[in-house]
């Protein structure tokens, strides 16, 4: 294909340049009080910024942090509130159910025998930890919690052997249930969040903003950005939604309210 | 995924699960026409409508689904007091960018750019596929990871992609069900909106190798058939291919709006990116999301917010894929963008709100439009694309009974019922030329009669001396043609005895 690159360059700016030419066309042809065609980029934005915007900037006045626990846990997402001193407990007391589970689940058997020893010979699937996830959440943790560092970046098929990931979030919507995701610190990058099936994050309540309006304002557009409203689901079967496909199964949300 | 070519030839799915090798078999897509494929040899609608009205498994299907998803779309738009304003906003924020398309367009050029991305230009769908499989070669791969897109539909690049020897795996759940099922997708949202469970789980167990033996027809179960067969084809994708719900011209970023986690895949983990993106997809500013974002899951899902959206601007060193290709698609936008009236469509967010209410769509379901944008927006979308000389698209403006309940969900508010009187006018406008239709001389013959008196008094004695030869029970069953035309899908009453007129003269005095 390299011999044929210049034509093709040269074919796409003929593309760009025609498909240019039909939309001035158009737009000249049809304007009317709703801007032109031939409009200067400052006359664009000034006709932009008189749009009218009527819509409510904030559907709720009620306390933000109980709608987004209710909101979320809507989506059947377990969700939790705790204090900012027992953070650290019930995070090792997620970590350790979530880790009977996969053990239960890697031997299915193991309930039917005779000692009941589930968890004891299952295998210790490691949870990611993304770089700057604040240590001391991570300091009432069992010794039988493995964890596994994402430095050097681990790949698509060690993650999907992972039996989870704990992060923290940039950003809460209480209206729609919402947590977003801006892949900073403590965060990881996207593929932590979307290969493992069972997903910890921590909301601090200071991050959840009313509504959409406010949420989008207080993000950076530059950075990749996951919205997530409830686990992976589907309404590809008969428009019912049913929890569990390709993203993960468990989402569990832990709502921090500050310590007084 | 949709052939482009006769529906009927239509052997094999594209590219099956996880044998996409399999595919290149099938008549080329990439033949002479290079916009959007009509599935030719598609009858009229109204030919195509029949069958699907004496599918009673199809009604019943079709019912279920869109009573559900109207009772819940109706409590989610509820919810929000100022949905209307909302709407009113979206809607004048989608015609300022039409109408300064090119500016923003620019903008958002430079500001992939600007991000690392690259920005190819399609004027059709043949530029448009030969662009993506242009890129996919040189990324040295044979097969791509897709998330659902309507694009890429519209543009049958499986299709073209697999006669280039590319393979290309559709991992949305309903796409994956359509491709099994040897099918083609009815919906916009959900293309396998006419298959139920059962129907599902006898595709899976029929078609998919590692289906688990005991899998009841449990949606969740169904799920999690799609989780485990498409999961090893995500972990090892090289090249991933989707569309965009949404590109942003002032900071460069594109927005995929999904459910199962298949688009966040897609998106994240192919070290190669290439997104098909209509010109018309376009938002000036990221605060717009604002408004899209609450408008677009509840009009489609009728959830407060979709399980998953993807964000990302250009690349991002050591997050997801290092090579990002942005591909703009005219394919007849511009067209549609020089129609005063037609022009309303390119607003659309193709939340397929309109399918879901519509009485005509809900009896007959998506296949008879002939087209990857069935129901209400795709009578007036197709034939704006593809323009009226096909039969299927000069038809696509009659299937419709104008009753106005698409107008009314619309989250962006198109008149779906003005453009297609609009339409309708251009389909008759485009035959007027060829020869006289039997409508045309009933017209004539009519425009004489109304305007006198004395032939319209003339033409009512004899209206009810006919209608009594052919009319029982007061009703016209059948009448011969041409005029059958009009009563094959319905009765006429017959003519009454005595004209209003003639009553009026009988019993008031002297006529006048």
């Amino acid at each position: 294909m390299s011999a044929g690159r210049g034509d093709e360059r040269s074919a796409m700016g003929t593309a760009r340049e025609q498909i240019l030419a039909r939309i001035r066309a158009a737009t000249d042809a049809t304007a009317g009080s709703a801007g032109s065609g031939g409009a200067s980029g400052a006359d664009v934005d000034a006709a932009y910024t008189a749009l009218p915007r009527d819509y409510l900037r904030a559907h709720h006045d009620r306390d933000i942090a109980d709608l987004f626990a209710e909101r979320v846990a809507d989506y059947r997402a377990v969700v939790e509130r705790v204090p900012e001193s027992g953070l650290v407990y019930a995070i090792a007391r997620v970590l350790t159910d979530r880790s009977a589970e996969v053990a239960a689940v890697a031997t299915p058997d193991a309930a039917a025998q005779p000692d009941g020893s589930e968890s004891a010979d299952g295998p210790d699937a490691p949870f990611v930890v993304p770089a700057g996830l604040p240590a001391e959440w991570l300091a009432e943790l069992p010794a039988s919690i493995a964890l596994a560092s994402d430095t050097p970046p681990l790949s698509a098929a060690e993650l999907d052997q992972m039996a989870g990931v704990v992060t923290g979030c940039a950003v809460a919507i209480a209206e729609t249930g919402t947590i977003i995701l801006d892949h900073g610190p403590g965060q990881g990058r996207r593929a932590l969040t979307l290969v493992p099936d069972f997903h910890l994050v921590i909301v601090r309540s200071d991050q959840v903003a009313a509504d959409l309006a406010d949420a989008f304002a207080r993000l950076d557009p530059g950075r990749p950005h996951t919205l997530i409203s409830g686990p992976s689901a589907t309404s590809d079967i008969e428009l019912i939604r049913v929890e569990g496909v390709h993203g993960p199964r468990n989402l569990h949300v832990l709502l921090v309210a500050p310590s007084r | 995924m949709t052939p482009p070519e006769t529906a009927g030839q239509h052997a094999g799915p594209a590219t099956a699960g996880p044998h996409p090798e399999t595919v290149g078999q099938h008549p080329a897509a990439g033949g002479p026409h290079p916009g959007m494929p009509t599935y030719l040899g598609m009858p009229s609608f109204p030919v195509a409508a029949r069958t699907a009205v004496a599918d009673s498994q199809l009604r019943r299907n079709l019912a279920h689904a869109t009573h559900t998803i109207r009772a819940k779309r109706a409590g989610a738009v509820g919810e929000l007091a100022d949905w209307q304003e909302l709407r009113a906003a979206a809607k004048a924020i989608k015609d300022h960018t039409l109408a300064n398309l090119d500016t923003y367009l620019i903008r958002l050029e430079e500001n992939v750019t600007r991000a690392g991305g690259h920005v190819h230009w399609a004027q059709d769908a043949a530029e448009a596929n030969a662009i993506v499989a242009g890129l996919v070669r040189a990324a040295g791969a044979d097969r791509v990871v897709k998330v659902k897109s309507m694009a890429t539909q519209e543009t049958g690049l499986n299709e073209a992609l697999a006669a280039d020897g590319i393979g290309a795996l559709e991992t949305d759940l309903a796409e994956l069900i359509v491709q099994l099922g040897h099918d083609l997708p009815s919906h916009i949202l959900v293309p396998a909106i006419h298959r139920n469970r059962a129907e599902i789980r006898e595709i899976f167990r029929r078609e998919m190798p590692d289906a688990p033996d005991d899998l009841t027809d449990e949606p969740r179960m169904l799920a999690a058939a799609a989780r485990s067969h498409l999961r090893q084809a995500f972990l090892s994708a090289k090249v991933g291919v989707s569309g965009a719900n949404f590109a942003i011209a002032e900071t460069g970023s594109l927005v995929v709006v999904e459910s199962e986690g298949n688009g966040r895949m897609c998106v994240t983990l192919p070290q190669t990116l290439i997104s098909v993106v209509g010109i018309e997809k376009i938002l000036p500013t990221w605060r717009d999301l604002e408004v899209f974002l609450a408008l677009l899951p509840r009009s489609s899902t009728a959830e407060r917010m979709n399980p998953y959206t993807s964000v990302w601007t250009g690349v991002t060193p050591g997050d997801g894929p290092s090579d990002f290709h942005l591909v703009l698609l005219d394919n007849g936008r511009t067209t549609a963008l020089a129609d005063q009236v037609g022009r309303q469509a390119l607003r659309c967010i193709r939340c397929s709100a309109c399918l879901n209410v519509c009485p005509v769509y809900e009896r007959v379901g998506g296949h008879a439009y002939g087209s990857p944008y069935p129901g209400p927006i795709g009578a007036i979308i197709s034939p704006q694309l593809r323009g009226v000389t096909s039969e299927v698209d000069a038809s696509l403006p009659y299937a419709s009974t104008l009753c106005g309940a698409c107008y009314d969900v619309c989250p962006v508010a198109i008149n779906i019922p003005e453009a297609l009187v609009y339409l309708r006018g251009k389909v008759v406008d485009a035959k007027r030329d060829k020869h006289l239709s039997p409508e045309r001389a009933v017209f004539g013959v009519s425009g004489r009669v109304l305007r006198s008196p004395r032939l319209l008094a003339a033409a009512q004695r004899a209206g009810y001396l006919g209608g009594r030869l052919v009319g029982r029970s007061g009703r016209i069953r059948r009448l011969p043609p041409p005029l059958s035309a009009w009563t094959e899908t319905r009765d006429a009453p017959a003519p009454p005895r005595e004209s209003f007129r003639a009553w009026w003269a009988r019993t008031r005095g002297t006529g006048r």
